[in-house]
């Protein structure tokens, strides 16, 4: 998988959820107030199951999910 | 206190609903007094379905005929096995399978369920006179919520298509219910409810603490407790009081030991909502707040509420963790959702 699939199917899951097209790759998803901490859940959700990986407690950090470039390296970190 | 309370009887329908079988064209006739005990579990909040290898078509026809349709939520009329329904009828109401009591006349079905399911009740036809008097199928109380359940599922029934034909971002969906959450300080006559709600609730339960009527009023009534209660209605009709909080109140620190809320609420932020209430509250009181969670391998989503509220791990004894707030950065309330706080006078 490379980079930019990843990332690519990050950004379609994430357009489900906010009506922002121009979202970029380190823009911070909660500090700009497009998002809350029940989507921060739904997104640790669909990061498991999209990617086949397993979110330890100790990964649920909104510093992982924060922005698209976060959650690509946490996966790839993961995978 | 007892847990293994039937949340739910799943009905078989031929020679156990009625007397015959519908396919071979038997003009069936209701079993005598399964109106009686049909009507009494209804009334008891305790909800009903169907697993029955039959023609649905058929069956819903003669159900509706009889009266009894809207008895029996998300019913199983398949050629699919027993405990593949049951399993469904368990996913659909979101509850545990051991939650769930099966009555059918045919010991086959009641093994192979029994097999896969060992935790489920299964209950013999022949028993039926019993079924109303067994300990499984009498809650400890019978509340307002408990009365009006079905009808509460059936407007969950309805939201959820909704739901699923919606087109757009979830915020979106979730402006569209109108909701508005009440947090009140919980009143005399909420005991009930309060108590059924520390023994039913188990996903969304931080410590899975239970407590009793007479201790649940001992916090009501106490300086050093805070007892929250929060209730939930939207356009569809009232979800009833589905949220309980309990806080120990020290003079410097309060610590969150319970803090739960119904499944039927999931996915609609009310336990980020409770939070961010109380760290303000906390913060208005100038004192820190902790929190006290139990994880166990039902209850991940309030580890994921705390965490996503900046809640950070402060010590950690077997499976108990304490949670402290540093009350800054709390967000306001969501858009999509309304909040009314309600305070008991002195």
């Amino acid at each position: 998988m490379t980079d930019d699939t990843i990332k690519e199917r990050i950004r379609t899951f994430l357009f489900k959820h906010i009506k922002d097209n121009e979202l970029s790759n380190d823009e911070n998803l909660f500090a700009s107030g497009l998002l809350n901490s029940l989507f921060a859940m739904q997104l640790v959700m669909f990061t498991e199951k999209e990617f086949q990986v397993k979110v330890e407690n100790e990964d649920l950090d909104l510093k992982n999910f924060s922005t698209i470039n976060a959650i690509d390296e946490f996966v790839r970190r993961k995978l | 206190m007892e847990e293994n309370k039937v949340k739910c009887l799943v009905w078989d329908l031929d020679n156990t609903l009625w007397d015959g079988t519908l396919l071979e064209g038997d003009d069936v006739e209701l079993k005598q007094n399964n109106i009686h005990i049909i009507k009494t579990l209804d009334s008891r909040g305790i909800l009903q379905s169907i697993a029955s290898k039959n023609d649905y078509t058929k069956a819903m026809e003669k159900l509706h005929d009889l009266g009894l349709e809207n008895y029996f939520l998300y019913p199983q009329i398949s050629w699919n096995s027993k405990s593949h329904s049951i399993k469904r009828i368990a996913d659909s109401f979101n509850i545990g399978i051991d939650s769930i009591a099966f009555i059918d006349d045919q010991p086959f079905e009641r093994e192979e369920v029994k097999f896969t399911h060992p935790d489920v009740l299964c209950i013999d036809e022949n028993n039926r006179d019993c079924l109303l008097d067994m300990p499984e199928m009498n809650p400890r109380f019978i509340t307002e919520d408990s009365k009006i359940r079905r009808l509460m599922y059936l407007s969950d029934i309805e939201r959820n298509k909704q739901e699923t034909e919606f087109v757009g971002p979830t915020e979106e969906f979730l402006a569209s219910l109108g909701m508005k959450l009440t947090i009140s300080e919980a009143k005399e006559d909420d005991l009930q409810r309060a108590e059924e709600l520390t023994v039913r609730t188990h996903q969304l339960n931080t410590t899975g603490y239970t407590y009793s009527y007479d201790e649940l009023n001992f916090f009501r009534c106490s300086k050093e407790h805070l007892l929250l209660v929060a209730s939930l209605i939207d356009r569809y009709g009232t979800y009833g009081k589905i949220g309980l909080v309990l806080v120990e109140c020290s003079i410097e620190c309060w610590n969150i030991k319970l803090l739960l809320m119904s499944c039927r609420v999931m996915s609609r932020g009310v336990g980020g909502v409770l939070i961010t209430h109380l760290r303000n509250q906390a913060k208005n009181a100038g004192v820190r707040l902790q929190s006290e969670m139990i994880s166990n391998d039902r209850n991940r989503m309030m580890y994921m509420t705390y965490k996503f509220s900046n809640f950070v791990e402060k010590k950690k004894k077997g499976d108990l963790v304490i949670f402290e707030n540093d009350l800054t950065n709390i967000p306001g309330f969501p858009e999509y959702m309304k909040v009314a706080t309600e305070h008991c006078s002195e």
